[in-house]
């Protein structure tokens, strides 16, 4: 215990900043007091593959680490599309997760965005749509902010998940 | 004895060192099976290619891994329609690998089970999407029923889990029967995530076919696309530049470390331990960050390339790898005793899920997982290829077959991977980085194996036509190990299943196709 205590208290806190700096940040920060505004509380996430490479989910899985420490910033992953207010969805869709997908989408409550994450999401990169795959995330169900990249850094993925989420302040 | 035999008639592989390929009929396919599993030979991969309209008009393979060394059986099939003899009872880890050929090619075994395993809904029963062009699909297609095998009895029920699962995971069906909190049965139901990746394969120039295989399952993306330049080069006899080789041997090494450290911290997680996972992801994404600013990318989808390596490391640039390694390894050894003295996390991870080197054995284990129950097999040390045979890493391997086992396998690897990954750095030889490829078209496949951070990866590539792939098979070490899980988690209770699952981590995508 005195070693763990020891490791947390030595390391300290090594949390970023959100990207990107200066004006942009003051934004981020100007819709995070925007989500607290419309939700009430922090934004919830529910991650949908869909059929990716499992490339993308090793960039999503870095967001929560402390460095990106998106939790920090109003931002959670939860286990239900019930408690969500954003999918975030890797692709290609492949047409055995197509009914999958649709029907999260359907558990999800309104107002619900969706967030197509990497060029698969995006147009079906590499894979393409075929027998097997349905292509981009849109071929399925209606996507608000699709972020390239093969996989999206953190950074990106970030910058789309608060991209989606900019609009509610008009609503 | 009799096993010397096959290697005798056999011919040369052109790929995988130490490898060969021999044509047997029906009576030679079982034969040389059963003394290549009498000798203690694993099935690497089994998958069949349709050559339409010529003779023989389909050739199943079976690749076996043996004395170290890889022989690949042929049996030629006169028509698709004919039944071959499946290997199931020899190895029984061919009977997905078989079942999956029939719904991608319409080539059946004999094997009991002929339920489908990668079509759910997405293409009819008679249409073989690697031999016919199918229609690009317009809707939706129905949910089909699967035919999971029940258990009955009194208070018996049952827990269907996913294809979504509750967390950034990729997506299957398990169907558990359990008694109270135990469970008695679990059957996975995979295929979810079919891109048809083998058909893909056949639309792409065989000189960009390295970027579909980084893609097969991206965690394992330099695995993976080493292995299919080393079946291309095996065709096109180039000769990579030493520099480039060692190149991919370190972008290896740090896959594996990238991969085991994301593990052990989730593992952490699981076992109820969240600063285990906060740490081991911090040291994670600082080593990820050195390797961006090294090689120019986070993970190394684009670095392994036909002929060579697109990647290059200055000499300052690897300087500062070397620091983070030698940082990252120590910082590793630090957690661990954390995490060997904390009695919470010791409870959860000593005794669940164990493999017991016998069954290991018999269910034909590989990889990490085989190395934790027993089995001491790493390509790079038992089967090596340049520049495994010059430089070797050590071998990691525990006996206990548990989740604990699999986690100190882990620290062993990331230890051991960071002190080879420094000693590739500071032997790295000068040169070009690649060497022009020159495809000509081959009777027979190329046939490219890597011991990737999860266990050996093959492709098999085939090419009739110049500058086109007429079959490339890809083939993960997790369709060995998923039907392992299956029996790991039998007796244990429903919440140490995420644990359990978490301690193979088997990939969906690299396994669906």
């Amino acid at each position: 215990m005195l070693k763990t205590l020891r490791t947390i208290a030595g390391i300290g806190i090594v949390s970023e900043p959100a990207p990107p700096p200066d004006d942009a940040l003051r934004r981020i920060e100007a819709i995070q007091s925007e989500i607290l505004g419309v939700l009430g509380r922090a934004l919830c996430i529910r991650e949908i593959d869909a059929g990716s490479c499992n490339g993308c989910e090793l960039e999503i899985h870095a967001l929560n680490n402390p460095i990106y420490n998106i939790e920090g910033m109003g931002i959670r992953f939860v286990a239900s599309p019930r408690h969500a207010d954003l999918l975030l969805v890797t692709g290609p869709v492949s047409w055995h997760m197509a009914t999958a997908l649709r029907r999260t989408y359907e558990a999800t409550p309104e107002p619900k965005l969706v967030v197509a994450v990497g060029d698969c999401g995006c147009n079906g990169g590499i894979f393409g749509t075929g027998y097997a795959t349905a292509g981009p995330v849109s071929a399925i169900v209606p996507v608000d902010v699709a972020v390239p990249g093969c996989p999206p850094s953190p950074e990106r993925l970030l910058q789309g998940i608060l991209s989606a989420v900019a609009p509610l302040r008009a609503r | 004895m009799t096993l010397k035999r096959w290697w005798g008639d056999a011919e040369p592989l052109a790929g995988k060192p130490s490898g060969a390929i021999l044509a047997v009929g029906p009576s030679e396919w079982l034969a040389a099976s059963n003394d290549a599993a009498a000798a203690g030979g694993q099935l690497v991969g089994l998958w069949v290619t349709p050559y339409p309209g010529s003779t023989p008009a389909a050739i199943v393979r079976a690749a076996l891994l043996v004395d170290g060394g890889l022989l690949v059986l042929e049996l030629p099939l006169s028509s698709t329609a004919q039944r071959y003899r499946g290997l199931q009872d020899i190895f029984p880890a061919a009977s997905r690998m078989q079942r999956a050929a029939a719904d991608l090619t319409g080539v059946r075994s004999d094997g009991a089970d002929q339920r489908p395993w990668l079509r759910h809904t997405a293409w009819a029963p008679d249409a073989a999407p690697l031999t016919g062009i199918l229609p690009t699909r317009e809707a939706i297609p129905a949910v089909d029923s699967y035919e999971f095998v029940r258990v009955e009895g009194e208070g018996v029920h049952e827990i269907p889990v996913g294809p979504v699962h509750a967390g950034i995971i990729e997506p299957g069906h398990f169907r558990f029967s359990i008694v109270g909190e135990k469970v008695l049965r679990l059957e996975e139901r995979l295929g979810y995530v079919h891109k048809g990746i083998e058909r893909r394969f056949t639309e792409l120039p065989i000189l960009e076919g390295h970027r579909l295989a980084a893609r097969v399952s991206g965690d394992s993306a330099v695995a993976y696309s080493w292995a299919y330049c080393q079946a291309l080069e095996g065709l096109a006899r180039t000769v990579v530049p030493p520099r480039a080789v060692w190149l991919r041997a370190l972008c290896l090494e740090l896959e594996r470390i990238q991969n085991h450290l994301g593990d052990l911290g989730a593992l952490g997680n699981d076992a109820g331990f969240a600063f285990g996972l906060s740490q081991f992801s911090r040291i994670k994404e600082e080593l990820t960050r050195t390797i961006a600013a090294a090689l120019g990318q986070r993970y190394l989808f684009d670095a392994i390339v036909p002929g060579g390596i697109a990647v290059d490391l200055s000499d300052e640039a690897a300087h500062s790898l070397a620091v983070r390694l030698g940082r990252t390894a120590s910082l590793v050894r630090e957690l661990r005793t954390i995490y060997d003295d904390h009695a919470g996390v010791r409870d959860r991870f000593s005794g669940a899920g164990i493999v017991s080197t016998d069954l290991a054995r018999r269910l034909g284990l590989t990889g990490l997982a085989a190395r934790a129950s027993g089995i001491g097999i790493d390509l790079r040390v038992d089967s090596p290829w340049p520049p495994y045979h010059v430089i070797t890493p050590k071998l990691c391997m525990r006996r206990d077959g548990d989740v604990a086992a699999r986690v100190n396998v882990r620290f062993d690897e990331v230890d051991e991977s960071c002190r080879f990954a420094r000693a590739l750095l500071s032997d790295l030889p000068a040169g070009p980085l690649r060497e022009r490829v020159d495809v000509a078209t081959a009777a027979r496949p190329g046939v490219g194996l890597i011991e990737g951070w999860r266990g050996p990866v093959l492709i098999a590539l085939e090419t009739r036509e110049a500058g086109r792939i007429h079959r490339c098979h890809a083939h993960d070490p997790s369709w060995q190990n998923w039907p392992v899980l299956e029996h790991a988690v039998i007796g244990n209770i429903v919440p140490d299943f995420p644990l359990i699952n978490k301690s193979f981590n088997l990939t969906y995508s690299g396994h669906d196709l």
